[in-house]
Formats: C-alpha cells, structure tokens, sequence
C-alpha cells in the first residue's frame, strides 16, 4: 500500500517537474544544423553572442547535406553549407532560399606518414590519383617527383574520406573535378559521392581523428582541425603551378573575388597567382520568406540579428581561428542578401 | 578396463580445464574492460564537470551538465509513460491469458522488444519530428517504445506466479475487481514490477540510436521539452569521434557516469530480486 | 458486468428523488433515512462497478495501445519505402553499388557487412559463452565464486553499447592495427574485424546469463542416473546436458545474433563506412565496410533525394523482418524448452 502511494507521488512528481520546466523555459533559442567545416567557427561567434544576447543558439555539426534536408524538412532555423544548393534541392525546397556568406576556409589534405614530418608538396593529379586508389603506396615514384629529399616509407595508404554528405567533401571533389579530367569522368563533385577507394570518417572530426590514429593514412578537414590536432597538410599545387601552402592569407587571396548578387560562387582553382586552390565560402541558409509553420515575427527577427552579428562583429572571431574574414565587398553582397528577407512579404531588418 | 577409466577420467578432466580456461580466459579482459573505462572516467569527474556545460570547441574545461540534466529528463518523461500502460498492459496479459487479444499483444510485445533501436529512431522522426521539430519529447516517444516491452514482461511474470487463491480469497470477500489487482495483487508482485521498471530504465539510459534523429543535441542546458536536447549517450557518440584530446576526456567523464547509473540500477535490481526472490 | 453511462444515470435519479423528499417531509424521517442510507450504499456499489468497467477498458486499451504502436511502425516503414521499393524492385537487395550521387542503390554491401559481422561475432562467442553456461550451469553452481562471476556476466551484460564502441575506439583498434600491420594489410584499425570483436564482447555475456539458466534447468535425476551409470562428468555434459539443452541452447544463439544484426551505435563508430565491397575476402575482413543499421545511422539525416531516402528506410524494414523473425523464433523455442 504504502509503496503503491509512495510510487504515484514520484510518477507524480516527475511528470509535475516536466510540465513546470517545460512551462518555464523560454523561447530563446535558436537552431541551426549543418556543416562541419564552419562548426569551430560557429560554436566559438555563438558563445561570443550568447553572453551579451538573451539567444541560445544550439548548432549540430551533422554535415552539409544534413543541413540541407532539415532546412527542407522545416526542422531547424537555419542550415550550414559550405556547398550552394544544387538544382535537384532546390526544386525540392520550391521557395527561395538565400546563401549569407559567412567566412571563407581552406580544406586542406592532412596525412599521418610516420618517419615525414615536413610538409609534403602534392599536385591535383597525386591526389586524384591516390582516392581513385591508383596510388596505393607511398614509396611511388609520382609522390617522390615533386618532393626531393623526403624519405618516403614503403607503406599502403589509408584513404580516409567523409562518410556522410559534406561541404568538405563539395569542395575537395569540385577542386579534383576541376584539375584531374579522370576524376572528372569517374566520379565528379558532390557532397556525397561514391568514393572509389578508403574508408569515411564521420564528420570533419572523425576524419581528423582517423588520420591521427592510422599511420599512413590521407584525409582532408578543414585548416582549424588540423592546426588545433598538430597534423601536418600538404602544400598544394595551384594552377600557376606553384605549390601553396594553406593559411589564413593564401586562403584570403583566393576569397577575394566578385561576388555575384547571390553569393554562390566557387573558389576552388583560384586563378590568383599566390592564392589557396582548395578554398570555398561557407554559407548559412535560411528561407527568404521566414513565415512558415507559425513562426513568430520576433523568432525571424531573431535570425536575422544573429546572421548580421555574424557578419559583423562575429568576423573577428575568423582569423584567430584561421578561417578567412569575409572581404568589405563581400560584407555589402551579404548585407544586401539578408535585407532581402521578408516576415508575410514585409522587410525584416 | 583400467587403462579406458584412465581415459575416460583424463578427457572428463582435461575438458574441465578447458571449460574454466575459456570460462576465465574471457571474464578477466571483460572486467579489465569496465576498469579501464572507470579509470579514464573518474578523473574527469568534479564539481566543475557536474555543473558546466562543453566549451567551445578547441577550448579547455567545461563539463556535461547539459548532457546529464537532459538524460534524467528523457528518460523521467519516458518513465512516465512506459510504466503506467506498461503495467497496466501487463496486468491484461496475465489475467486474460488465452484470449485473442492477449496473444496479439504478446506477439507485439515479443515483435517489440525484437525491433533493432535505429529503426525505432527512424519511425519516431516520421511520426513526430518531421511534422513537429526535433525535440526532447520526441525522444522520450522512442524510450518509451525501446521501455514497454520490459516492463510489461516483468509484470506479467511476476503477476503469473503470484498464486491464484490470493485473488479467489479477495474477490470471495466482494472486494470490487479493479481494487483487488490494485490493492491485492499489484501490491504483492510490487518488487517484481520494481525490479523489471528498474532494469528497463537502466536498458533505455544508454540507447543513443533512437535518440539520434530525435532529441538531437544541445550545447546549452536546455529543460524544454519541446526543444532539441543533450543527452548521455549521444554526447559520448559526439566526442568520441572528435579528434580533440578535451573532448575524449569530456566522453569518458560520461561514459563513466552512465556506467555507473546503470550499474548502479543493476545492482539495485539484484538486491530487490534477491531480497523478494524473484526469478526474472 | 458491461454498464453504459445512460444506465448509471437512469440509476441514480431515484437516489435524487429520495433526497429531496427527505429534505421536504422530515417528520417520516427514520424510515427515510433507512432508505437513503441503502440507496447510498447501492449507489457505491453502482460507482463501483462502473469503475470495474472502467478499469477493464483501460486494461484493454492499453494492450491495444502494444498493436498500435507495432502495426504504425510497420505501416511508417512500409509507407515510407514503398518509393524505393517501386522503383528500385527486389534486385535492390543484390545491387551491389550504392551510389547516392547518381541515384544508384543496392543493399548488397550492407547485407554483407551486417551478415558478416554478426556472424563472425556468433562464431567468437560460442565456445566461450558455452564455457561460462557450463561452468556456472554445472561445475560451480554455488559459491561466492560462482555468484561472483554471475553477477559480474550479468552487470557486464548491462553496459550500453556506445560505450563499448568508446573503448574500442581507443583501445581495441589500435591492437588490430598494429595486428594488420603484421599481416601485411592495410591498417585501417577500424573495419569488420574490429566491429565484430566488439561485437562477440557484447553478446557473450548475453548468451552465457541466458546458457547458465538453461543449464541449470536440467533434472537432477537425468544427471544423478547418468553417474549411477558410472559416467564421467564429461561424458554426463556431452551426453545428457547438452542433447536436453540442444534447443534452448539454439535458440540462446537465435537471440544473440537477432542482438548482433540490429545493434547500432557500436558498430557505426567502428566499421568504418564505406559503402564499396572489396576484391579479396582478406580485404573485406580487414578493411572498413558497413552494415544496414550503420548505414542508416550515417546516411539518414541527409539523404535528400526521395529514392534516396526512402532506400534507406527500405534498408530497416528488411532489419525489422530479420531480426524481429529472429527473435520470435528464439523466444518461441525458450518459452517451449522452459514449459516442458
């Protein structure tokens, strides 16, 4: 008897604790999901933005396309993607979505060669060749040509890629689709292709993590997980031929271009002399008509503020973590964008 | 003759030896296994790590109250749901055995429990999260389905072995059906519901699969329900696969928490079915 | 025993009409109040039935509740993936490419891996969740030693995946690496061999809780007129144990392996994702692979093409069938062995 009360009074008391806390809890949260590339990034300008907004932004880092398909399915406030919608996308979403730049970042190719511990120079071809799975040891001639005076081990090579859909990965194979014709051909650029050779890694994270952990492993993240893991990366061949090593200005170089009304431009295969050939924007999307699915006016507004903070006082937050500020003529392209969006056809900011 | 006891008695002996070699050869690594994963942990765990949430990333300190605050509120909701049908359900099973209703709701209590939990995950994000957003409650809906089938089991079983008379012996007396399964019979076969409650929850705590595509996740603390949350298990699955050295340490602090709550509900179990000696 | 609400309230008007003469004509009020005091106890006992009525209901909604839940998962499954079973037919299950980007899936390389791991997984397991049955069903039944090691089977038993998957990430991997390297392949680490080593560690004490209690079912009288017979304990094992356990020890392997195909988390963390099959079976042991609830887990929340998608969702129906047909057959099996 007593214990059947004693009982009822805990389920009740649980169920009383669930509904006040949900009663209690505010509405002051935004969420966003999507690209990992710009997570670092995001997570360090969110922190920054919580602690002088009343706004909790909750970002999931579970890639590009990922982001895509929930902003789709109307599950998140905004998505991350560091590659533009593509045709097939965006006839699914069906209304307008608009790209705000948000920094630009370079992918660069990161290897655990036990015995290297210099920078090794590639060209688009090796690496094409190595994720074809063409070169499979690292003791080949091909590798050997253009780096004199590194010895290179006789050891198989571990081709790590993204296992599941991927700015990163958009941007790797849309910088191998440009420079390697059989590439081309074979398996094109996507944020998930068929990889014809290794094994995927989940998230940027789980890509860096492998490499890391497998000698004689190749991967590519983003430039901030490999400074923040003490990988080494490649110097990559660009297409004046030299081999560039990535950074914050050789990334910044590739990034200032024009940038169309829309913002969906890609840098991949700059032309600049000095600049970062495997370097892209990333964007955050929303939808230009932000009244859907009973949102509030205020939760637009919300949006809106926090992707200007982003483009304003959050750039300072993008050298000291390596990622490329956005140019002034860029900032004026996004401004431009997010003043664009509408709450029931009226301006929001 | 001699010589074939001799036989006989080397072979049963040497298959002895090999039965307690395997036997131990597999215990010790299993056990070194949750001391290892005891040891990683327990140094994460202070105050500090109890009551702050992660830091940015590439940042030092921070701690899994997020994580920590959102499991005890998925799985309390959970709770809340599974175990009334739960019981309920099973109070049905075992006083209408034989009926046809009572075998198509074992055969999907036994569908249920067979169902792998990524597949629950999956349903529950086209049932709820799709038309509503991903959030807490979604994520306690998919629990609650991974709960029922235990619970209502465990009931069903302690309540088939509780014998008949004391049922007779209350009825005869015009004790009102519903207040003698509430007052009577539920009361007696109480640790064995307990116990089964018990283990559901320490099933359920560690599921990440189902919580996935459901509660998501959170960097915040977050006590909304209707909003995406942390939760112990999917913060492990996060940091297990960063390659930061903080946030490993971050996932073993965890995983060593979750360990210990369910061992600890475990043992609890243990000592209610010793103590009541109940046959699970 | 069944009472709608209309007669409840039919019932209750007289009580009504008593209280209202009372309250009027108090002088009659002993005899009245006789009445009144019957008609509330009538009255009670009305409430009372209609609560056994209620509580009946409940009883059976609830148990409805179970039919719902498992007929909405199987008809959300089949909804969803009735695109991709239109389009794509039945030699989904033997196509060998699954390639997102041009829209090509087949479910070959997952039924592999998941078959592949699960079954290594079985293979590792037998002898040694049947020595531990053995050795706790039969040689040490009481005892602190064997309640110690019991109980250790059953709380490690209770550890949840992910966790192993943690461990293994960072203990188990980097041993099979360092063993690839020896061999002579690829050293991945991470890969088939890895999950299902996880695997088998995750299902041993699963299968040797449920072993020991098979064997210790077995009469005593079988045993004890074995010896009689003059038998040796092996001979006893071999001979009476075992054949009596046959199908419940079967059935103990049904249900390790109906744990094997579905789990997740474990597994996703190490096998590696890759969705090609490799050339030599040496590469397909060692190298990374992937298996149906793998794939689900990685691939689900950005697949966003709808063929895409809902071959995904194709992928945990056939899991569903597999492992649920698995598992009922399992438990059948148990549920006969522990009756007779």
């Amino acid at each position: 008897m007593k214990t059947i009360k004693s009982l009822k009074l805990a389920i009740a008391a649980i169920a009383g604790i669930c509904i006040t806390l949900s009663a209690s809890a505010q509405d002051n949260t935004l969420l966003g999901a999507g690209s990992t590339f710009v997570y670092p990034l995001f997570s360090k300008i969110f922190a920054e933005y919580g602690k002088t907004h009343d706004v909790k932004v909750n970002y999931q880092s579970i890639g590009s396309g990922g982001g895509i398909l929930q902003l789709t399915n109307k599950t998140v406030d905004f998505g991350g993607s560091d590659a533009p919608l593509n045709a097939d996308q965006a006839k699914k979403i069906g209304v307008p979505v608009l790209h705000i730049p948000m920094a630009s970042g370079a992918v660069v190719v990161t290897y655990n060669i036990p015995g290297v511990t210099t920078a090794l120079n590639l060209t688009g071809k090796d690496i094409a060749d190595i994720y074809l799975g063409k070169l499979t040891n690292w003791n080949s001639p091909q590798i050997a040509g253009t780096n004199k005076g590194v010895k290179l081990p006789d050891l198989p090579i571990v081709v790590v890629h993204r296992s599941e859909g991927s700015g990163t990965s958009y941007i790797f194979t849309d910088f191998l689709t440009k420079v390697n014709p059989d590439w081309a051909s074979k398996v094109g650029k996507a944020s998930a292709v068929n990889w014809p050779a290794g094994l995927g890694g989940k998230g940027s994270e789980g890509v860096a993590g492998l490499v890391k952990q497998t000698p004689g492993a190749i991967g590519y993240v983003e430039l901030i997980y490999a400074l923040q893991n003490k990988m080494l990366y490649a110097h990559i061949q660009n297409k004046s031929g030299k081999f560039i090593t990535p950074s914050l200005a050789s990334t910044t170089l590739a990034s200032n271009v024009e940038l169309p009304a829309n913002a969906e431009v890609s840098l991949t295969n700059t032309d600049n002399p000095a600049g970062y050939p495997i370097s892209s924007f990333t964007w955050a999307l929303i939808y230009k008509e932000q009244k859907y699915n009973d949102r509030s006016a205020a939760k637009a507004k919300m949006v809106l503020e926090l992707l200007w903070y982003n483009i304003h006082e959050g750039q300072k937050n993008c050298e000291p973590l390596n990622y490329a500020p956005l140019s002034k003529s860029a900032v004026k392209v996004a401004e431009k964008i997010l003043k664009s969006a509408t709450y029931d056809g009226k301006p929001i900011l | 003759m001699d010589a074939r006891i001799g036989i006989r008695n080397t072979k049963s002996m040497l298959f002895k030896g090999l039965i307690v070699f395997l036997a131990f050869v597999i215990t010790l690594p299993l056990i070194i296994v949750l001391l290892y994963i005891i040891k990683q942990g327990v140094m994460q765990v202070n105050w500090h790590f109890l009551t702050h949430v992660p830091a940015p990333e590439g940042e030092k300190g921070g701690g899994i109250a997020n994580a920590l605050v959102g499991s005890v509120i998925i799985v309390g909701q959970s709770s809340v749901l599974a175990i009334p049908i739960g019981i309920l359900a099973g109070i049905y099973l075992s006083e209408n055995p034989g009926t046809k209703l009572a075998y198509y709701t074992g055969l999907c209590v036994d569908v249920l429990q067979g169902v792998p939990s990524i597949v629950v995950g999956i349903v529950v994000y086209f049932w709820l999260v799709k038309p509503l957003g991903f959030s807490a409650a979604s994520g306690s809906i998919a629990l609650t389905i991974m709960m029922l089938p235990i619970v209502i089991r465990a009931t069903e079983h302690t309540l088939l072995l509780l014998p008949p008379s004391l049922k007779e012996a209350a009825l005869s007396l015009g004790v009102p059906y519903h207040r003698v399964i509430l007052k009577v019979i539920v009361p007696c076969g109480f640790a064995g519901i307990l116990s089964g409650i018990i283990l559901s929850i320490a099933r359920i705590i560690g599921e990440t699969a189902p919580l996935l595509f459901t509660a998501l996740g959170n960097n915040y603390l977050s006590f909304a329900v209707t909003k995406p949350m942390e939760s112990l298990p999917h913060i492990i699955f996060t940091y297990a696969t960063s390659p930061y050295d903080d946030q490993h340490d971050l996932a073993w602090g965890a995983s060593f928490i979750l360990l210990m709550f369910v061992l600890f509900l475990n043992i609890v179990t243990k000592l209610i079915t010793r103590k009541w000696n109940i046959q699970l | 025993m069944s009472m709608s609400p209309s007669d409840t309230s039919n019932k209750k008007k007289p009580k009504k009409d008593t209280v209202a003469n009372a309250t009027v004509d108090g002088t009659i009020a002993g005899k009245e109040q006789m009445t009144l005091m019957k008609n509330k106890r009538l009255d009670l006992s009305y409430v009372q039935m209609k609560w056994e009525t209620v509580f009946r209901r409940i009883l059976i909604v609830m148990s409805v509740i179970m039919l719902i839940v498992v007929a909405g998962i199987l008809a959300t499954l089949i909804v969803q993936s009735w695109p991709s079973i239109k389009s794509l037919g039945i030699g989904y299950l033997w196509g060998k490419v699954w390639d997102p980007v041009n829209n090509v899936y087949g479910a070959f390389p997952f039924l592999i891996g998941t078959l592949l791991t699960s079954f290594t997984a079985l293979i590792i397991s037998v002898p040694f969740s049947y020595a531990i049955s053995i050795y706790l069903g039969e040689y040490n039944t009481k005892g602190w030693l064997s309640n110690l090691l019991k109980n250790t089977i059953e709380l490690i038993a209770a550890v949840p995946s992910i966790i192993y998957g943690f461990w293994a990430l960072f203990v188990l991997v980097p041993i099979v690496r360092s063993f690839e390297m020896k061999i002579g392949v690829a050293p991945y680490g991470v890969g088939v061999c890895s999950a299902s080593l996880v695997l088998a560690v995750m299902i041993i004490p699963y299968a040797a809780s449920l072993g020991t209690s098979l064997i210790r079912m077995v009469p005593s009288p079988l045993k004890e007129g074995a010896y009689a017979l003059g038998a040796t304990r092996f001979e006893v094992i071999r001979s009476v144990i075992l054949p009596y356990t046959r199908s419940g020890l079967f059935a103990g392997i049904l249900l390790s392996l109906g744990r094997a195909l579905g789990e997740t988390m474990a597994v996703t963390v190490l096998i590696g994702n890759t969705s090609a099959i490799a050339n030599s079976f040496k590469e397909v042991f060692f190298g990374p692979g992937n298996t149906m609830a793998s794939v689900i887990a990685n691939e689900f929340a950005e697949a966003d093409h709808p063929v895409y998608l809902s071959a995904l969702i194709e992928l945990g129906l056939v899991l569903f069938f597999v492992t649920v047909i698995i598992n009922l057959i399992g438990k059948r099996i148990i549920t006969r062995y522990t009756h007779h």
